[in-house]
């Protein structure tokens, strides 16, 4: 229903160029997909593309993703023009680097979405927020928030590398090349192997 | 306890502190973080697995560690890690298995959990000859890389050599032999010469080609891989076949060159070894004389360790074979060093040393010189030693010192006890002995004094108690010295009285013709008396 076969041809076309990573096959096959979970949701958006909640479900049911706030993030970042609706180009363009993203790619992808307030820094405070909910809270404990704060100075310690108390860009790519576990350091934001 | 992230920020941040430094190491144990470690392995969070497998893999460079791994059932998780579809997962477990795997029950569990088959199986990659490989290629090289790294670590113990073969695990290390790639060619080639003390290797390094890759890797610009290279050839030529192999690809003139690296203790070892095996087929000997080899050896005799000198005295003993090079010994001053040796407690080195000398003392030049240097006493002393290697040995040396030295008989006499000695060792057990001892006293008894005094000793009667042997070495040196021994006073009747001369009718009956001569020579001794003749009659002697 949705598109004539011309414009659907150039958008395959357009679409195969910028997301490096999949052919015309593949994008053709994304976009059924995108056309299909679209239809399922009953939103009036629907014929523009992904709200937030129809993407959050989409991220648990085919990524086994659970984390509200990095699945919120998620969204924002594949939303690049923040119009609170993810097209059918921002959803093929974003899984090329979600998918198939090389380090390089996957490395700018992870830092845009940890940086909450897209300030081009990961502070300690968004470290906090990211971490809450991370270390079992034991019930003898009198400040839970202690652990919290200890396990971001630590990651601080580790990835700061021009010790301006924050880290830059710069920081968590070095960080991440010397250690790659690092690249989800903050909360799986990309798709499990299992 | 936190979620993987918390988890993985804690592992990596783990790695900051300096892992190889043992009280660090002990640290992380004593606080029950070893568990911990055990534990993640044991998720299914990769992430949490690669984490741990990074600090566990340096870690367990410490002895102690290893063992407390092992303790914690951390090899069994390991070996399953191994099934994991992550590249980079298999390749840490591999290579922490290849650290914990350093002591015996280790390296059992490993196998009894099937680890074995597992890690042959990482060896499964394609391996390419050229040096430019695309990433997957690459990856692929890893995996073998630590797989192989981790079955040279198992490959110490016996039932696991044999599980390794089991698991096919020969052809495809003969792949990757032929690989150029220094960082995996070395873990294969160490699992290879550490297997090569099984026969069933020996074989397969022979016929599916591996010698010829061996040979090339000789000259590597790394000298770990030469060194195991070497190691491997060492092994595999006690076989004849692999002897030639060598010399066929062109493997002795890059042992030769070798001989030059004097820093290296280790590699030289394991090449003079090399060549001291291979020196065993007379082809090669000759042409290791023209790559110079005995006065490069020569030089070596001073100053080395013990495991050097084994096998630079076993190679010299070798090249003896070819009496020119029995005169280069000489001219390069090899005579003293070797005499000095004889006073060493090495019993492998002692063995060698004195078939050095033997072979040398064949001619009378060097003889002279090994005289001056009271070498034959020495000798001589070492009849006393107590592993029957050595004296066997010593006596077979003793042969030509006698047949070559200027008025040996004097000699022989001027030893206080010595005769005496010699006649006590017939007692012994060991055939090898019996053999040489029977050799030289043959070479005594030319002598006519000395044969008395041997005959005083009591060597009539106990040549007799050792007629009685099918061993066709020890029957034909009996033999000669029974015959030699005829020469004296009632010697002959005392050989009839003590029954010798039946089961000696016997011997004809060997296929060996050596046995036939001596025996023939004895009999005809012994027949001047006409007792003898009707035992030699009764026992049918004509017939045979």
């Amino acid at each position: 229903a949705a598109m004539s076969r011309k414009r659907l041809q150039q958008l395959v076309d357009s679409l195969g160029r910028s997301a490096k990573h999949f052919n015309k096959n593949e994008v053709e096959c994304l976009i059924k997909v995108f056309d299909a979970l679209v239809a399922k949701s009953s939103n009036r958006f629907a014929a523009v593309g992904f709200d937030r909640n129809s993407f959050r479900d989409t991220l648990h049911s085919a990524f086994g993703m659970t984390d509200d706030m990095i699945m919120d993030r998620v969204f924002r970042t594949f939303d690049r023009d923040n119009d609170s609706c993810i097209s059918v180009v921002e959803w093929v363009e974003g899984l090329s680097v979600f998918l198939r993203g090389t380090l390089e790619e996957k490395i700018k992808y992870c830092f845009e979405v940890y940086d909450l307030n897209g300030d081009g820094y990961i502070s300690k405070e968004e470290m906090f927020q990211m971490l809450k909910n991370s270390l079992l809270k034991q019930p003898s404990e009198e400040d839970p928030d202690e652990g919290i704060k200890d396990l971001v100075d630590i990651a601080l310690k580790k990835m700061d590398y021009d010790h301006d108390g924050k880290l830059s860009f710069m920081d968590f790519e070095k960080a991440v090349r010397d250690e790659n576990l690092l690249l989800e350091a903050f909360g799986p934001c990309l798709p499990d192997i299992k | 306890g936190g979620n993987p992230t918390a988890t993985v920020i804690a592992l990596c941040s783990m790695r900051d502190f300096n892992l190889a430094q043992e009280t660090c190491q002990l640290a992380i144990r004593d606080i029950g973080c070893l568990e911990v470690l055990i534990n993640l392995l044991d998720t299914e969070e990769i992430k949490c697995q690669i984490g741990s497998l990074k600090i566990l893999k340096e870690i367990s460079q410490n002895t102690l560690i290893r063992h407390a791994i092992a303790d914690l059932g951390g090899l069994q998780i390991m070996v399953k890690i191994l099934d994991s579809p992550d590249k980079d997962l298999k390749c840490l477990a591999a290579e922490t298995i290849a650290n914990v795997a350093r002591f015996k029950q280790a390296r059992r569990t490993v196998r009894q959990h099937g680890g074995i088959k597992r890690l042959v199986g990482l060896l499964e990659g394609i391996s390419v000859g050229s040096t430019s490989l695309t990433p997957c290629q690459t990856k692929d090289t890893e995996i073998a890389r630590c797989g192989a790294l981790a079955l040279w670590s198992c490959s110490k113990s016996v039932k696991n050599k044999e599980a390794i073969r089991k698991a096919g695990g020969i052809p495809l290390l003969a792949r990757w032999l032929k690989c150029s790639h220094a960082n995996i060619l070395t873990p294969v080639v160490g699992t290879l010469q550490e297997c090569a003390s099984e026969p069933s290797y020996r074989l397969a390094i022979r016929t599916e080609g591996m010698i010829e890759n061996l040979v090339k890797n000789l000259s590597s610009e790394h000298e770990e891989l030469q060194m195991h290279c070497a190691s491997a050839i060492f092994k595999c030529a006690e076989d004849k076949e692999t002897r030639d192999l060598v010399r066929q690809h062109g493997g002795l003139q890059p042992l030769s060159v070798l001989l030059g690296n004097t820093e290296n203790k280790k590699l030289l070892a394991a090449v003079t070894g090399a060549i001291w095996k291979c020196a065993i087929s007379r082809e090669n000997v000759s042409r290791f004389r023209e790559y110079k080899v005995v006065e490069a050896l020569v030089e070596l005799l001073t100053d080395q360790p013990e495991e050097v000198l084994v096998n630079i005295v076993g190679a010299l003993g070798e090249c003896c074979q070819e009496p020119i090079n029995r005169t280069i010994i000489r001219k390069c001053g090899g005579i003293p060093p070797l005499v000095k040796l004889l006073t060493g407690t090495d019993q492998a080195l002692l063995v060698n040393v004195t078939k050095a000398l033997g072979a040398c003392a064949t001619e009378p030049e060097n003889m002279m010189i090994i005289d001056r240097l009271d070498g034959v006493r020495l000798l001589w002393s070492l009849l006393k030693n107590p592993n029957p290697d050595v004296q066997a040995s010593a006596a077979w040396a003793i042969c030509p010192c006698i047949q070559n030295a200027k008025d040996a008989g004097e000699m022989v006499r001027s030893f206080v006890g010595g005769l005496e000695l010699i006649v006590n060792l017939l007692k012994s057990k060991n055939k090898e002995v019996l053999a040489s001892v029977c050799a030289a006293i043959t070479n005594i008894a030319k002598d006519e004094e000395n044969l008395a005094v041997i005959t005083d000793h009591g060597v009539v009667p106990l040549l007799s108690k050792l007629a009685n042997t099918n061993n066709d070495k020890l029957r034909r040196h009996l033999a000669e010295a029974i015959s030699h021994c005829c020469m004296w006073g009632s010697n002959r009747v005392a050989f009839g009285e003590t029954k010798a001369v039946a089961p000696l009718v016997r011997y004809l009956k060997s296929n060996d013709p050596s046995v036939h001569r001596a025996t023939a020579q004895a009999l005809y001794q012994l027949s001047e008396d006409p007792s003898n003749c009707i035992t030699m009659h009764e026992n049918g002697v004509v017939k045979v």
